[in-house]
């Protein structure tokens, strides 16, 4: 953030009401001035667009103007309305103006010298019918198609973008990628505030869309590049990370469920809004202890979200049943809600929208994802703790608790994978098998936990029919049969 | 007056503004029609700035154009037509070799 004594005017920003974007711009676009959104095709330039005006009339009372190039309103229409985007209902009001410039390279022939005049004529006339505030040009290179003398063309463009600014419109003119130039027709040339590109790449027959910010003159912004999508409802930018890492850090502690447990932890539990990791081999209890601590949190009257990716809702509420954990009475009082999906059915950012969606919708407390490392049949390992990183980042800054569990081999092939993990969480618990001579035991201890004071002892786990308890080991432990550490 | 509907040509000359140039081609083109289509046409010279409505409804987007509503289909030409002769080609009015 640049915010020296030099700087005395202060950049006014236009909020665009698009989920991430305004995140990624901190604030919105510029406004009053045009920001040129490029891309490939089908990269989703005019879903932006569009979005950037109906969000402005539903979310801040600006009307706008959205001028066509490609396709008739009819069709935009239409196609919008699967998002939700009641574009008729503005049209109607008088909120929204779409005026579809018809080139038809067929019926035209070219003389002499010409000039735009006309679209100018049509938006002021469309601008004076709304009030608009807000303008959206797609495509405006499809003129070039129509016209050979380029130079002219492009002196209109550039004056076409002075007008608006004058206009005091804040404006989203899109543009076809170029092979050499950004823009086909060097777009970008008249455009020097704000640069937004799109790109939508096909990888193992999933699409990866992919924002970024490539200039905000005179404003910071994320520079990453961010996934995002588009959906039911429209464009959703996912930050990698936030810009400020404000979140709030609370002293509140809540029981883990397991007494024993939480004796490791001075007797307090975990933090409120911090994250969990429990680590483990198949069967060494990791689901237990997060359905003790999904009980416990029920009971304090909270709301969970269980996200199981490996097993349905009947046979966890059957298993955990066996250890005297009954979560059926707050499945039906509706505090607790079991997501069973298989991950691979999604992609990881849908994965993360859904994920969003649902939390917005449900406000849980706590948040369980059983396992995570599922994950990793849908992405490699950086684009999986990308995922993870984000979804923290969306937990902590709504005080969420997130518990989360790693699944690891018996061959700790994967131990790198939960070691990766395992640095962006909180809390790190381990559960594993243990041979003693010939009886196979299940160990637990904390590896981690920040910001508390916590003991390092090894318990033995039990897994009884009155739920998990961690004694003393009855055996004689020997340290260096331990995997981690 | 004659009946418009006799007309078989219907030309319209769209421009943003009337200036010398603009009513010195208007000139020309109604000369020029007279001389090959005598009583068979109309020519509309239409000020953008005046009737700003139509730049939408006939889909004009750049000045001049000149647009041959009839005979169908739609044709435009686009741009100052010093060569008059020209542009009745481009519109299909004339042959080529002509």
């Amino acid at each position: 953030m640049e915010k020296g004594k030099g700087e005395t005017f202060s950049l006014k920003k236009c909020p665009t009401g698009i989920n991430g974007l305004d995140e990624m711009t901190q604030g919105g676009l510029p406004r009053g001035r045009t920001t040129l959104v490029y891309g490939g095709p089908g990269c989703g330039k005019t879903v932006l667009a569009m979005e950037f005006l109906y969000r402005g009339i539903m979310n801040y009372q600006e009307p706008g103007v959205f001028l066509a190039f490609e396709e008739p309103q009819k069709s935009l229409v239409t196609n919008f309305a699967s998002m939700g985007f009641h574009l008729s209902e503005a049209i109607d009001k008088g909120k929204l103006l779409i005026d579809f410039v018809k080139i038809d390279p067929a019926e035209i022939t070219e003389a002499g010298d010409f000039n735009l005049d006309p679209v100018f004529i049509r938006l002021e006339q469309a601008i004076q019918k709304t009030g608009a505030k807000r303008v959206a040009i797609d495509t405006i290179e499809t003129i070039f198609s129509a016209l050979t003398k380029v130079e002219k063309l492009r002196s209109e463009i550039k004056r076409l973008f002075q007008w608006l600014s004058e206009k005091g419109m804040t404006a989203i003119v899109t543009g076809e990628e170029g092979r050499n130039e950004a823009t086909k027709y060097g777009l970008e040339e008249y455009v020097s505030d704000c640069v937004i590109v799109l790109d939508n790449r096909i990888r193992e027959q999933v699409s990866k869309r992919r924002l970024r910010i490539l200039k905000y003159r005179g404003s910071s912004h994320i520079a990453d590049e961010c996934p995002f999508l588009i959906s039911s409802n429209g464009f959703s930018v996912l930050p990698v990370t936030s810009l400020e890492l404000n979140h709030p850090a609370g002293n509140e502690r809540i029981s883990t469920g397991v007494s024993d447990l939480d004796d490791l932890m001075s007797g307090l539990g975990y933090y409120r809004g911090s994250s969990i990791l429990v680590s483990g081999t198949a069967g060494t209890g990791k689901s237990s202890i997060a359905a003790h601590f999904v009980e416990a949190a029920c009971k304090r009257n909270e709301r969970c979200l269980y996200l199981s990716f490996e097993e349905s809702v009947d046979q966890i509420v059957r298993n955990m049943k066996s250890i005297k954990i009954d979560l059926s009475p707050y499945i039906e009082n509706g505090l607790l809600t079991i997501k069973s999906e298989r991950t691979s059915t999604l992609g990881l950012e849908e994965h993360l929208l859904k994920l969003h969606r649902l939390i917005e919708d449900q406000s849980p407390k706590v948040v369980i994802m059983d396992p995570i490392t599922n994950f990793f049949s849908v992405g490699n390992f950086t684009e999986v703790k990308n995922m993870l990183t984000r979804i923290l980042d969306f937990l902590k800054q709504h005080e969420i608790t997130g518990f989360f569990t790693s699944l690891t081999e018996p061959d700790n092939s994967r131990e790198q994978t939960t070691v990766g993990i395992s640095s962006i969480m909180d809390t790190w618990i381990v559960s594993q098998d243990y041979q003693d001579k010939n009886e196979k035991k299940r160990i637990l201890y904390l590896l981690k936990s920040r910001g508390m004071g916590h003991s390092r002892a090894i318990k033995e786990m039990h897994i009884t029919p009155e739920g998990v308890k961690l004694t003393k080991p009855h055996f004689n432990l020997e340290r260096d049969k331990l995997d981690d550490n | 007056m004659e009946n418009e509907q006799h007309k078989s040509i219907i030309l319209k000359l769209y421009i943003a503004g009337t200036t010398e140039k603009s009513q010195a081609e208007a000139e020309r083109l109604q000369e020029v029609c007279e001389n090959h289509f005598p009583g068979k046409y109309k020519i509309e010279v239409i000020d953008l700035l005046e009737r700003p409505q139509l730049a939408s409804d006939e889909q004009i987007f750049a000045v001049p154009t000149l647009v041959r509503d009839l005979p169908l289909p739609v044709r435009k030409v686009i741009g100052d037509f010093s060569n008059v002769e020209k542009a009745l080609v481009g519109l299909d009015l004339l042959p080529r070799s002509h």
